[in-house]
């Protein structure tokens, strides 16, 4: 007997008991395949999609460091090691990751398996981009070393495969030399939507770029946001006394959420305080400024556990990527739509994108936006809309934040889904691997 | 308690596949310590041994050691050079209890692997390390051994053993400048305890039992429970008149 526990991404929603495994190595692995079986990294996303549909395989435990080649910035790990541990060993020694998402708590397979971006995908791409290989183990157990080179055709399914090709057991990942570990932040400020997109373009040089929106403005300040552009700081950038150390960057003192919040926090006047706190504080900011690495990419990392903060009843992401030609008109449609309901979002992020690495990856070029809403038949009404405005602006939506989308959405937005299904079927990945999402979606 | 080394001591943890093992390993390593992994098919550590060394850049060797094997024993502590500064010894086999009733064979498994192997280990180690003065020797035993229980006398037996003999090399060694370290770990939530159902506020991750021993190892009392919560919970234990303790089925 398989021992059983609570199950949820990061939102909390939703939950349900389920039996899983940890495995050591590779043979407890292959051990525990048994059919609809899905692999678990951290738990960071936010809905179902590491929650197996008959066992969810966790692969913290496999979290060792093999090599690391110094000439060309690859490290091989295996799949459980966390994008913070890479951070903590390597910073020290000049080399980060090329790309991270808003959270350093990621594994290394949850990051190749989401493909997942960081605040320069327009420019440089997504994690899959600096990925050379991953040993890929198979429904029989095999283990596949799938790379741009040997079995191509695997490796592209499974950059954004949300865990439904294989179970990742190691991979080897690039890295980015860099002379700190200081970040220059400049930050802007857009009156409103097509300010921000403006001021976007204007600044699409620079190395890291994503707004946050005041999501409860409405009108003619509809999208009035912070625009925050950023570049790894070279040592001569720092202050002399700082050049000496300059991968010491400032401890964060960290807050953990011990309780479920009640839900009285979240109603809008709390949401409004909150976004208005972080409009002020922009509004203060000076121009350009240093900022450590774990400040300016994990604001969030400091509240440990602060997805509590929505409560037992968890809470919804909504993200999804729209075209260029049609981004601004979808944007202000979501916007509106959003504010008009007065759900409030805790969280609204502008990105850019580029293309995505992977077949069935989420990024495409256009421009992403993320929300968050207590989770509610309000909220799962107002996602619906949602869902429609971005279907009907050519937009798609992103499965590592998903908890509830239809199928039928997700199929008619993006064509590729059933191709990514019919391989399954013909590769026999469908039996052995699925999860809660793939289920709902039908992958 | 004092400062990490300015020049960290070469670290020997014999049991090196043992996720406790480990974990001390790397807390160590955290403190740049050198680490010797020694385990029975050492060579599949090697993952292991990459990854402390890739993650901490200190140095870590791996040893082949069967702590059962005491021909071997003093060539393998010859062997260890440079010396080590500290020696921790987590070896140790749980075995079934209903099975260590009825089988001699698998009782005296048990009873060596938990008391006679680590025990004359450690023993010898301290004959070499003594004179230097200086160093400790940690041995990872258990509240097992703080009083026989009917669910797991013939391992809580050895480890009592282990646990005494420890007690005795310390008060030999007193003046000598090397510490002598028993740890008694409660529940601690491993491949030896796997599919158990314990309570969670009484059980321990292995990087609580690495901190414990750190702790020791520079200065803490050289005794110690790991959640000092099983120091109250052996000490109820250990109080039981025993017309009484021998109702209970603890
Ligand atoms: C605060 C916060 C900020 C975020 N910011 C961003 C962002 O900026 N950009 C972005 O892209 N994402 C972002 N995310 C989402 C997050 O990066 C992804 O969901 C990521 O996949 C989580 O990694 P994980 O290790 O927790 O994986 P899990 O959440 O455990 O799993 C995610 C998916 O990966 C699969 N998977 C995990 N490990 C393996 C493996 N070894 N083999 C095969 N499949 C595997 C799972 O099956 C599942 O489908 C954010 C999340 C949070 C909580
Ligand atoms: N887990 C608990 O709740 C708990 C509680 C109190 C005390 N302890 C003690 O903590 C120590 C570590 O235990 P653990 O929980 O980490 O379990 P474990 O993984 O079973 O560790 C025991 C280790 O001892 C090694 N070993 C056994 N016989 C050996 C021999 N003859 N030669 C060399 N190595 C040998 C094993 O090596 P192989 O891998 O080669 O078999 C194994 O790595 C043990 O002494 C245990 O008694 C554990």
């Amino acid at each position: 007997m398989r021992p059983t526990r609570e199950l949820s991404g990061w939102g909390r929603y939703p939950r349900r008991p389920g039996p899983v495994a940890a495995p050591r190595d590779a043979a407890e692995a292959r051990a525990a395949l048994s059919g609809g079986v899905v692999a678990r990294g951290n738990g960071r996303a936010y809905g179902d999609s590491a929650m197996g549909a008959a066992l969810t395989l966790e692969t913290r435990r496999m979290d060792r460091m093999l090599a690391f080649d110094p000439e060309r910035g690859q490290l091989v790990a295996e799949a459980g090691v966390l994008l913070g541990d890479v951070i903590d060993a390597f910073l020290p020694r000049g080399w980060f990751p090329f790309v991270t998402p808003g959270t350093k708590f990621v594994t290394l397979g949850g990051a190749i398996a989401a493909d997942v971006h960081g605040k320069n995908h327009h420019r440089e791409g997504g994690f899959g981009a600096f990925v050379d290989w991953v040993d890929l183990m198979g429904p029989d157990g095999q283990v596949t070393r799938a790379s741009r080179e040997t079995a191509p055709d695997l490796f592209a399914w499974t950059l954004g495969g949300m865990g439904l090709t294989g179970v990742i057991l190691r991979a080897a990942i690039r890295l980015r030399p860099v002379e700190t570990g200081w970040i220059r932040q400049t930050s802007i400020m857009a009156p409103d939507l097509a300010a921000a997109m403006a001021a976007f373009e204007a600044h699409d040089a620079a190395t890291y770029s994503v707004a946050w929106i005041d999501c409860l403005a409405r009108g003619p300040a509809l999208g009035r946001s912070i625009l925050m552009l950023g570049e790894h700081a070279r040592r001569d950038e720092l202050p002399v006394e700082q050049r000496e150390h300059p991968f010491e960057t400032p401890p964060r003192r960290r807050l953990t959420m011990p309780l479920d919040a009640p839900a009285l926090a979240l109603n809008r006047y709390a949401m409004r305080g909150f976004n208005a706190l972080y409009w002020a504080r922009g509004r203060r900011a000076p121009r350009e400024t240093l900022v450590g690495w774990d400040g300016y990419f994990y604001p969030l990392d400091a509240v440990l556990g602060w997805n509590r903060i929505y409560g037992r009843r968890g809470f919804l992401q909504f993200q999804c990527v729209l075209p260029p030609d049609r981004a601004e008109q979808g944007l202000a449609a979501l916007l509106g739509e959003t504010a008009r309901t007065g759900q409030g979002s805790f969280l609204a992020v502008l990105k850019r994108l580029g293309p995505g690495a992977g077949r069935f990856a989420f990024p495409m070029p256009g421009w992403t936006l993320a929300l968050d809403f207590p989770a509610g038949p309000r909220s799962l009404a107002l996602l619906d809309r949602l869902d429609a405005i971005t279907l009907a602006h050519g937009g798609r939506f992103y499965l590592a934040k998903d908890a509830r989308l239809a199928a039928a959405t997700l199929h008619a937005a993006d064509p590729r889904a059933a191709r990514f299904r019919d391989m399954r079927r013909a590769a026999g990945l469908d039996t052995a691997f699925a999860s809660a999402q793939s289920e709902r979606l039908l992958l | 308690m004092t400062d990490p080394d300015p020049t960290p001591a070469p670290v020997l943890i014999l049991g090196g596949r043992s996720e406790i093992g480990l974990a001390i390993a790397r807390r160590f390593a955290a403190d740049r310590h050198p680490v010797v992994l020694a385990a029975r098919d050492a060579a599949g550590l090697e993952a292991d041994r990459a990854d402390i060394a890739l993650r901490h850049g200190v140095e870590v060797r791996l040893a082949e050691y069967d702590a059962l094997d005491l021909e071997a024993l003093p060539g393998f502590v010859a062997a260890q050079q440079p010396p080590p500064g500290i020696v921790v010894s987590v070896v140790g086999l749980m075995g079934e209890q209903a099975e260590s009733e009825r089988d001699p064979q698998a009782a005296a498994r048990v009873m060596r692997s938990n008391y006679e192997g680590p025990a004359l280990a450690l023993g010898l180690f301290a004959e070499v390390m003594a004179p230097r003065g200086k160093g400790a020797i940690v041995g990872v035993s258990s509240v097992a051994g703080d009083r026989g229980r009917a669910s797991n006398y013939v391992y809580g037996s050895a480890k009592a053993g282990f646990t005494a003999f420890l007690s005795g090399l310390r008060n030999r060694l007193s003046d000598s400048g090397l510490r002598v370290v028993t740890v008694k770990p409660g529940f601690v939530a491993t491949r030896m305890t796997e599919g158990m159902d314990l309570p969670a506020r009484l059980t321990a991750a292995p990087a609580e039992v690495a901190e414990a021993v750190v702790r020791a190892v520079r200065g803490g009392p050289e005794v110690v429970y790991v959640r000092p919560i099983w120091g109250l919970v052996m000490r109820a234990i250990r109080g039981l008149p025993e017309p009484m303790f021998k109702r209970t089925r603890l």
